[in-house]
């Protein structure tokens, strides 16, 4: 504990405009600074699955306007197969890095860190500003292979060596389209490990007085062990891109071995691995899945126990189950790669450890439900995404039993089956966490209320509709649909397009629902009914301070913490609850 | 609200889990002598998955349908033994139940690649490239010629580069866009990438197996039917990806001989 770090000023309070919204320093704006981008590239990947949706159904429609998005992508508004493969890729880098690593972690994480453990602002505010601004960078560069004439790279979020590494022969997008997403993410990969680092300096760093980690919120606790997660994962993935990156344009051959002919060319390399760059993308790619959920999962716990007036079971398991998760995360990369070509005894190797994760995920089920048991459960439209985050990370997570075993990989990798787990699992549960955590904290962070209506109609549209879009795809990947087909020509997939359409027609309408909750975040921004300091009674100190807090977070104040976090049910002095800074005497003792 | 979400709990249980309790997404039929292993395995997953999942949505929907909606000044209680069941019962229940069948269901992965080849199974070189499939029969003498890169020339149909000028062993080699095979005799088939990743999918014969470029792979099956079926790509490999597929035709011992010596004329 370093209650005089806590104590320092950090930096002066801002001045002017570029100050205080644009180039802030202040840990709110960047946190609000990372979500904005993170809604700007959710509703963009939201729209190139529909496209993508669309054309896999109708591959021969004419969709109005596309054609201004790429003239080649789409001549005559109807898109091309290799267009089809563009957008996968766009879809599947958006959602894994700008959405599902910016908003859970680094835009929630930002704001309501370093108020839940008492600091006035990360430990480096300006490495803090440049985390975000080298992201949105890292974005740009991306979004840039949409205007470039050879158009956004084909080879898929994972870009697989050789395909990716060897330019253009390789096909439409993959000359400067693959160059851009290989600088694109080694530039995110700067941005997240300054993130990272600066998440864990302040989590050990600025707690307040009293502050012990068994204190700190659940949702700390989670950001916390996602940074050292990050800071491991994207460690490996930088290198990996700067090798890619030389092995397009330096004339290396990391990941090219001899002897390859594209295009009728005999390629100029010799003497690299395919599987090589396979290893270094999963050993980051599959920590990435724990990225993204880990922080959703203490945002979850955070609002569950809010809405439930009661603690969980215990705190305590729920971190000792996030802390295995993230360490087993490390030793699972390789279940990604059973019909790879690897040695097949490595299968094996890989698939115990996979098969033990099911045991801290059980037991976090477990403790989420068995803790609603006897609760006074309040339904919002915070508590209703919280919920329904425990209904999602049960059917996608489910399905990884499958996949963890490489007998049953043989059959079921590269099928729907693993679409559907990976976006139930990883995409949508997270984002339920996120959804959870706006209609939660969107009180404090501008000082009024989201409608609740809007809110709980968002809620039964985005839950049924995510079950119509991706339940099916485990039965299609059960007859063996094949993914990453941008129609399908295969004769045994006739039967089942009817499936398809219905599910696409699903997406449209849940997609549709989503200008429900952005309605909702612009309305409730300037119209929405004023917000008190402490909206839902809750304990953690966020709610100590105004809403919107002010720059310095806690004013002149330094405060103390006499308790764990989750004091509900109890008698205090403002109703059945006690705030960590409240230095009221329990009953029970802390 | 609570009962309503218990409600729509229950039906999302009950109408994920009915189109598998109802078979009306069967497996493809199986035509190789592993694949009911991996077959069986997959019903005993489905089962212990499916309970599973039934049972987590149950329990959340009961619990919703009581604990919501209660008043302010209801009595809290806590699930009897707390943590320690949660824990104990993840460990029990779940952990041991999904380790071992993992354990068991080894057996069909130990099987396919565990299990070396016979010494007499048939051999075939697959060759994939963007966006087809190619098989190479060693012709009479037994021998495949030597892949020269440099030679390759689609226009000639020299798709995998071989010098027959120069060459004995390439002159008699065989080559096809269909992967003709007789029925109940073992391939040994040796894969090979010309540019990029692909992957060898056959759904009936339920083996799945990257093509990796510069690392010449091989999987053996036995398939145990008459009849044809798609080989699909299953690794991104490009723009026509969705387009690169190929026929198995499993003929009998006669029929497969015939197509032989029609094709070495």
């Amino acid at each position: 504990m370093h209650e005089t770090s806590a104590q320092q000023v950090v930096h002066a309070p801002p001045q002017g405009f570029w100050r205080k919204y644009v180039f802030s320093l202040d840990h709110k704006v960047i946190g609000k600074q990372y979500y904005a981008l993170a809604l700007v590239a959710v509703f963009t990947g939201m729209f190139l699955s529909w496209l993508m949706r669309i054309h896999m159904v109708w591959p021969t429609a004419k969709i109005v306007g596309l054609e201004l998005l790429s003239k080649n992508g789409a001549p005559g508004g109807v898109m091309t197969p290799e267009y089809y493969l563009s957008l996968l890729t766009m879809h599947g880098t958006l959602m894994v890095f700008f959405v599902l690593t910016n908003a859970p972690f680094a835009a929630f994480g930002n704001y309501f860190l370093p108020i839940q453990i008492g600091a006035e602002d990360m430990a480096f505010p300006r490495f803090n500003m440049m985390s975000f601004w080298t992201t949105f960078l890292a974005w740009v560069v991306l979004m840039l292979a949409f205007v470039i004439p050879d158009g956004p790279p084909i080879a898929g979020w994972t870009e697989y060596t050789p395909l990716s590494a060897v330019g253009r022969d390789a096909g439409p997008g993959m000359q400067w389209g693959a160059s851009l997403w290989g600088i694109s993410i080694a530039i995110f990969c700067i941005a997240s490990l300054l993130g990272a680092l600066n998440f864990i300096a302040t989590t050990l760093d600025l707690r307040a007085k009293g502050m012990t980690l068994m204190r700190m919120p659940l949702c700390t606790w989670a950001w916390f062990i996602t940074s050292c997660i990050a800071l491991l994962a994207f460690a490996v993935l930088l290198p990996a891109c700067i090798l890619l990156i030389l092995d397009r344009h330096a004339g290396t051959s990391f990941f090219i071995p001899g002897g390859l002919v594209a295009s009728d060319r005999l390629q100029p390399h010799s003497g690299g691995s395919p599987l090589l760059w396979q290893h270094l993308f999963w050993f980051f790619g599959h920590p990435e899945v724990y990225i993204a959920i880990l922080p959703s999962m203490g945002i979850v716990s955070h609002i569950l126990i809010n809405s439930m007036r009661k603690p969980l079971l215990s705190a305590k398991v729920v971190i000792y189950s996030m802390l295995s998760i993230g360490f087993l995360s490390y030793m699972v990369w390789g279940h990604h790669m059973f019909v790879s070509g690897m040695n097949p005894l490595s299968s094996l190797t890989f698939s115990f450890p996979t098969l033990t994760i099911t045991i801290p995920a059980t037991i976090l089920t477990l403790i989420w439900l068995g803790s609603l048991y006897g609760a006074r459960i309040q339904l919002t439209s915070a508590s209703l995404f919280a919920i329904g985050f425990i209904s999602m990370f049960v059917s996608g997570g489910i399905s990884g039993f499958f996949l963890a075993q490489p007998s049953l990989d043989i059959y079921l990798h590269g099928t729907y089956f693993v679409v559907g787990h990976f976006h139930m699992v990883m995409g949508v549960a997270s984002l339920f966490g996120v959804f959870a955590g706006t209609y939660f904290w969107f009180p404090k962070m501008t000082g009024r209320y989201m409608n609740e209506t809007i809110g709980k109609v968002h809620f039964w549209f985005t839950f049924i509709g995510t079950y119509l879009i991706f339940m099916p795809m485990h039965y299609l990947g059960l007859i063996g649909n094949v993914r990453r087909y941008q129609s399908f020509v295969n004769d045994y997939m006739a039967p089942y397009l009817w499936l398809h359409k219905d599910m696409t027609i699903a997406a449209l309408i849940t997609g549709a629902a989503q200008f429900l909750f952005l309605f909702n975040l612009i309305y409730s921004r300037f119209w929405g009914a004023p917000a008190p300091e402490n909206p839902w009674n809750g304990t953690s100190l966020e709610w100590s301070v105004s809403s919107p807090p002010p720059w310095n977070n806690f004013g002149d104040r330094h405060p103390i913490v006499y308790h764990d976090p989750y004091q509900y049910g109890v008698k205090g002095s403002k109703g059945d609850f006690v705030m960590q800074d409240s230095p009221e005497v329990l009953a029970s003792g802390d | 609200m609570g009962k309503f979400f218990a409600v729509v709990l229950v039906l999302v249980a009950m109408l994920s889990a009915y189109p598998i309790i109802a078979n009306y997404f069967p497996l493809p039929v199986d035509i190789s002598t592993h694949g009911h292993l991996i077959d069986s395995q997959l019903h005993d997953t489905m089962l212990e998955a499916g309970i599973a999942f039934i049972g987590a949505q149950l329990v959340l929907a009961y619990f919703l349908f009581a604990f919501t909606g209660r008043k302010p000044d209801a009595p809290l209680k806590n699930f009897p033994g707390g943590a320690k069941t949660m824990v104990i019962a993840a460990f029990l229940i779940v952990g041991t139940e999904v380790l071992a069948l993992g354990a068991f269901g080894q057996k069909a992965w130990a099987t396919v690649y565990f299990v070396p080849p016979k010494a007499d199974a048939l051999q075939i070189q697959a060759q994939a490239e963007q966006f087809a499939f190619y098989f190479r029969y060693p012709g009479p003498d037994g021998k495949f010629g030597a892949i020269h890169p440099d030679k390759i020339d689609e226009g000639n149909q020299n798709y995998f580069g071989l010098d027959p000028a120069n060459e004995v062993e390439a002159r008699d080699d065989i080559v096809s866009g269909e992967l003709v095979i007789p029925v109940n005799r073992e391939v040994n088939l040796m894969m090979h990438a010309k540019d990029f990743g692909h992957s060898f999918y056959v759904r009936e014969l339920r083996i799945q197996q990257d093509f990796v470029p510069g690392l010449d792979l091989a999987i053996h099956f036995t398939a145990t039917q008459i009849g044809k079926f798609e080989i699909v790509c299953t690794q991104l490999c490009g723009l026509g990806h969705y387009n690169m597929k190929a026929y198995l035709n499993v003929k009998s011992q006669d029929d497969y001989d015939k197509w032989l010596k029609e094709q070495s004329q």
